[in-house]
C-alpha cells in the first residue's frame, strides 16, 4: 500500500463506518423504525452489535499485520476503527439512558418547545434512581459500563499529542485495556441473553481467536529469542 | 408483597345468554372457517401448507383494557418469543411458516377418567369463542394489549373430567425434527404448567385466535393458552398435550434458570428479575410515526389482582416468584 493512498483509504473507511448510522436515519425517515414493535430494543441491539463488531475489527488489525510485513500499513487505520467502535458504544449507552431507562423524551421535548428549558433535566431526575439501581445491582450493566469507560479513556488518550505527553510505554500500557474492554463487552452480551440462548457464541469465537493469535505470537517470539541467544546454556 | 383483595364474581365470568345463542348461530361458520385451509388443500390434492390466518367467528365480552390502546396487529404478529423458531424477536415470524397446523390434535392424558385425543375442529367447537382484550406482559419488561379469541380453559378441563388426584396441569408444545436441530441449549419439547385452580380460573383462556383471526403460526398456532396475570412464557404455544398430574410439573424456563423464572411467574412489580427491574414496562402499542414507546408502571398480577390474588392468599410471593 503506497503511503499516499492511506488518506483516501481512511476516507473510504470513515464512510463505511458511517453507513450503519445512515441506515438507521434512513429507517427513521421511511417510517420503518416506527413500524417496529419495539424500536427501543432494536436500536439498543443495533448500536451494541456495531460497537462490538468494530471493536473486534480493531482487535483484528494487529494479528493481520503480523501475518505479512506487506500489511504493515494496516496499523495506520487502527485508531480510527477504535474511535468508531467508541462512537457506536456511546450511541448504545445514550439509547439506554434516553430510551431504555424510561426517560420521557416527548415530555422533555414538549417542555423545551414551550420554553421550559429545565424540563429535560427534570425528566432525567425522574429516571435517575432507576439507572442508579441498574448500575448498583445488575452485573451485565456494570460490565457493559466498564467496557464503555475503558473505551472512553482510550478515546481521550488517542491523539498523537496525548500519546507523546504520556510517553510511549505508559500509553501502550493503558491501551492494553482494549483487551479488557473486548472481553467485558462479550461478557456483557452473554449476561444479558437468557440461559440457553447461544447467540453470542460467534463474537466470542472471534474474540478468542484474536486473543489467542497474540498469545501464540508472543510465545513464538520468546521461544525464538532465547534459543538463538544462548544455544549452549543447556550444555553447561 | 402479599396482595389480598376482596374477590367479587366478575360479570364477565358468566357467559351471557345472548352470547350462547349467538354461538349456536355461528358455530357452523367457525368450523368451516377453521377447516377451510385443510379442505382447500385436500380437494386440490396438494400438500397442506401454512396458508396464514383465516377469520374466526367470535363474540365480544366485557374483558377489555380501557386505559390502554390495543397493540397494532402487525406489531403483535412480528415481535414474538417462540424459541422453537429462533432466538430473535423477528425469527418466529420469518421461520414459523414451517409449522404444520393442519391436521392438529391435542392429547388429554394423565390423571383423567378417560384419556382423549381431540382434533382441532372438535376443540374449537366445544364452547363459544369469546374475544377478550388482555394485557400481555413479557418477563423481558415489555408489554402489549392484545385481543385473543378462545374460551376458558376451565371448560375443556370440565369436559376432560380429571381425577380428584390431579393437582396440576402440564402443557406440552409441539417439537419436531426441525426444533431439535436448533443450535440452542434448550431441551424440547417446551413444557409449561399451572396449578389446578390457576388453570380453572375464568381468566385462563384456551386460545385459538387473535384480532378475530386464527392464530398466526408465530403466535403459537393453532391452539395455546393465555394466562394474562403471568409473564408471557407461562402461556404455552402450539399445544399438543394437556396432562393432568399430581406433582408440580417441570417447566422449560425454570429448568434453564430457576432463579430467573419461577413456576408461578406472576407479574409482580416488587420482585425484580435478577437482571432487570420489573417495576416498569415498555408498553408496545404505539401507532403512526412515534418512536417513543412509553414506559408505564407494572401492575401487580398485571392488573388482574381482583380476579386472581385470592388464589395466592397467605403465600410469600417473593419466595414463590
Amino acid at each position: 500500500m503506497p503511503t499516499r493512498a492511506i488518506p483516501y483509504l481512511k476516507g473510504v473507511l470513515h464512510l463505511l463506518c458511517l453507513l450503519p448510522l445512515l441506515y438507521l436515519l434512513q429507517q427513521y425517515r421511511s417510517g420503518a423504525l416506527a413500524s417496529l414493535a419495539d424500536p427501543t430494543n432494536y436500536l439498543t441491539h443495533f448500536t451494541g452489535d456495531w460497537a462490538l463488531w468494530l471493536l473486534l475489527a480493531d482487535l483484528a488489525i494487529t494479528p493481520l499485520r503480523r501475518l505479512n510485513s506487506a500489511l504493515a500499513w494496516l496499523i495506520r487505520l487502527r485508531r480510527m476503527v477504535g474511535l468508531w467502535a467508541f462512537f457506536y458504544a456511546t450511541l448504545h449507552l445514550l439509547i439506554y439512558v434516553v430510551l431504555f431507562s424510561g426517560y420521557d423524551l416527548p415530555t422533555a421535548w414538549a417542555g423545551v418547545q414551550a420554553g421550559h428549558l429545565i424540563e429535560p433535566w427534570n425528566q432525567f431526575k425522574l429516571i435517575w434512581p432507576r439507572m442508579l439501581d441498574d448500575v448498583e445491582k445488575r452485573s451485565f450493566i456494570q460490565v457493559g459500563l466498564l467496557a464503555w469507560v475503558l473505551l472512553l479513556a482510550l478515546a481521550i488518550t488517542s491523539p498523537q499529542r496525548v500519546m507523546r505527553a504520556m510517553g510511549g510505554k505508559n500509553w501502550q500500557r493503558l491501551h492494553r485495556a482494549i483487551y479488557v474492554a473486548g472481553i467485558a463487552a462479550v461478557i456483557h452480551y452473554w449476561w444479558l441473553v437468557k440461559a440457553g440462548v447461544l447467540a453470542p457464541w460467534k463474537v466470542t469465537a472471534v474474540l478468542a481467536v484474536l486473543l489467542l493469535a497474540r498469545i501464540v505470537y508472543s510465545v513464538m517470539k520468546r521461544l525464538k529469542k532465547p534459543s538463538a541467544a544462548k544455544p549452549s546454556a543447556k550444555m553447561a | 408483597m402479599l396482595l389480598r383483595t376482596e374477590k367479587s364474581i366478575p360479570s364477565s365470568e358468566i357467559t351471557p345468554k345472548e352470547v350462547y345463542e349467538s354461538f349456536k348461530m355461528t358455530r357452523r361458520r367457525v368450523l368451516s372457517g377453521l377447516g377451510a385451509v385443510g379442505a382447500a388443500a385436500a380437494t386440490a390434492g396438494l400438500p397442506q401448507l401454512a396458508l396464514g390466518e383465516t377469520p374466526l367467528k367470535f363474540v365480544t365480552t366485557n374483558y377489555s383494557v380501557p386505559d390502554r390502546a390495543t397493540t397494532p396487529e402487525s406489531k403483535a404478529k412480528s415481535y414474538n418469543n417462540f424459541y422453537e423458531f429462533g432466538e430473535q424477536k423477528d425469527d418466529p415470524a420469518k421461520n414459523a411458516h414451517t409449522l404444520k397446523t393442519n391436521p392438529w390434535s391435542v392429547k388429554i392424558e394423565g390423571l383423567v377418567k378417560t384419556p382423549l385425543t381431540l382434533d382441532l375442529d372438535k376443540l374449537a367447537s366445544l364452547r363459544p369463542m369469546e374475544q377478550r382484550v388482555y394485557r400481555f406482559r413479557c418477563v423481558e419488561a415489555w408489554s402489549m394489549v392484545i385481543p385473543w379469541d378462545g374460551y376458558p380453559l376451565a371448560e375443556l378441563i370440565k369436559f376432560a373430567n380429571p381425577l380428584p388426584s390431579a393437582k396440576f396441569v402440564q402443557f406440552i408444545s409441539l417439537a419436531d425434527s426441525k426444533t431439535e436441530e436448533l443450535p440452542s441449549g434448550i431441551a424440547w419439547p417446551y413444557s409449561e404448567g399451572l396449578r389446578m385452580d390457576e388453570a380453572m380460573n375464568p381468566l385462563t383462556l384456551l386460545t385459538f385466535g387473535s384480532y378475530g383471526q386464527t392464530l398466526a403460526n408465530q403466535q403459537g398456532a393453532p391452539i395455546r393458552v393465555i394466562i394474562p396475570w403471568k409473564y408471557g412464557f407461562k402461556s404455552a404455544k402450539s399445544i399438543v398435550k394437556i396432562r393432568f398430574v399430581d406433582k408440580m410439573p417441570h417447566t422449560t424456563w425454570n429448568d434453564l434458570n430457576s432463579e430467573e423464572y419461577g413456576f408461578y411467574s406472576n407479574v409482580n412489580p416488587s420482585v425484580d428479575h435478577p437482571r432487570w427491574s420489573q417495576a416498569h414496562e415498555r408498553l408496545l402499542n404505539t401507532t403512526g410515526n412515534s418512536l417513543f414507546v412509553k414506559s408505564v408502571p407494572t401492575l401487580p398480577f398485571n392488573g388482574y389482582a381482583n380476579e386472581v390474588a385470592s388464589m395466592y392468599a397467605g403465600m410469600d410471593l417473593k419466595r414463590f416468584y
